[in-house]
C-alpha cells in the first residue's frame, strides 16, 4: 500500500487529492500504467508523461525510478513558485 | 537560515530590517519581494498550492546549497500559499554576505530554484474564468547557469 497524491490540475483530472493504492508496480511507469487502466479520469490526467512532474517520498525523480519501499508517490504539474 | 511557508502575509520592511539586524560582520544584505502582477482584464485572486512537507524539505535544501555555495552568514525564504489579490506579496528572500556580489548571486540563486524546483503551483482566478500558471522554459533554462562549470 502506498499513499499517491495530485496537485494543481493532476488533482483536478483525477478528481482527488490523496488515495491509497495497492499496488506491486516496481516503477513510477508501471503505477501510470496501472491508474490509466482503472478509469478516464486516470487516463485524462496521465495522457501527456512530458507534462507531469513526480516525487518518490517528497524527492523530485522521474518515471523509471523504483518504488521498492516507497511510501508515498505524488504527480504534479511542473512547479511554479517564487 | 529561517525558512517559512504560510497563509497570512508577512511584513516586508520588519522582516527585512530584523534580518539586516541579526547578521554580524556581513557586508551586504539583499532582498527580493515577488507581487502578485494584475492582468489585463483583471485579475479576481491568485490561488497558490503546495506540497506540505515536501514544500519545506525543497526550500531547505535549496537555502543549504546557497548558503554553502556562496558562504553566506544567512538566509530568508518566507513563501505564502492560499488565496491572494492583485498586488499583494507572494514570497520574499533575503541573503547576506561578506560582500554584495555573493549576496546579489545567491538571492538570484534562490529565487531561479524557487520558480521551477518547489513545489508551489498558481491558479489564476479572471473575470473570464480560472487558468493554471503554465511552468515557462526560459525559468527552466535560468537553471543551467548555475550548473557546476566543466573541469571545475
Amino acid at each position: 500500500m502506498m499513499d499517491v497524491l495530485y496537485f494543481a490540475w493532476v488533482r483536478e483530472r483525477v478528481g482527488l487529492p490523496k488515495e491509497r493504492v495497492e499496488t506491486g508496480a516496481a516503477t513510477v511507469r508501471e503505477l501510470v500504467a496501472e491508474l490509466k487502466a482503472r478509469e478516464p479520469r486516470y487516463e485524462a490526467a496521465f495522457a501527456d508523461e512530458g507534462a507531469l512532474r513526480v516525487a518518490v517520498d517528497q524527492e523530485l525523480t522521474d518515471f523509471d525510478a523504483s518504488l521498492t519501499g516507497a511510501r508515498e508517490v505524488a504527480f504534479f504539474p511542473p512547479m511554479t513558485g517564487g | 537560515m529561517d525558512i517559512r511557508v504560510q497563509e497570512s502575509p508577512f511584513a516586508f520592511g520588519a522582516e527585512a530590517e530584523a534580518f539586516a539586524a541579526r547578521q554580524r560582520g556581513m557586508g551586504a544584505v539583499v532582498t527580493f519581494t515577488g507581487i502578485v502582477r494584475d492582468l489585463p482584464g483583471g485579475m479576481a485572486h491568485m490561488e497558490i498550492e503546495h506540497y506540505p512537507g515536501m514544500t519545506e524539505a525543497a526550500l531547505r535544501k535549496i537555502a543549504e546549497e546557497a548558503q554553502a555555495r556562496w558562504d553566506l552568514g544567512d538566509a530568508l525564504i518566507i513563501h505564502r500559499h492560499g488565496r491572494l489579490g492583485p498586488d499583494e506579496m507572494i514570497m520574499m528572500v533575503a541573503t547576506a554576505a561578506r560582500h554584495r556580489v555573493a549576496a546579489f548571486e545567491a538571492a538570484e540563486f534562490l529565487m531561479d530554484f524557487l520558480k521551477s524546483r518547489a513545489p508551489f503551483w498558481k491558479k489564476e482566478h479572471l473575470s473570464e474564468g480560472a487558468q493554471w500558471v503554465a511552468a515557462k522554459e526560459e525559468d527552466e533554462a535560468a537553471l543551467d547557469r548555475w550548473a557546476p562549470k566543466e573541469g571545475a
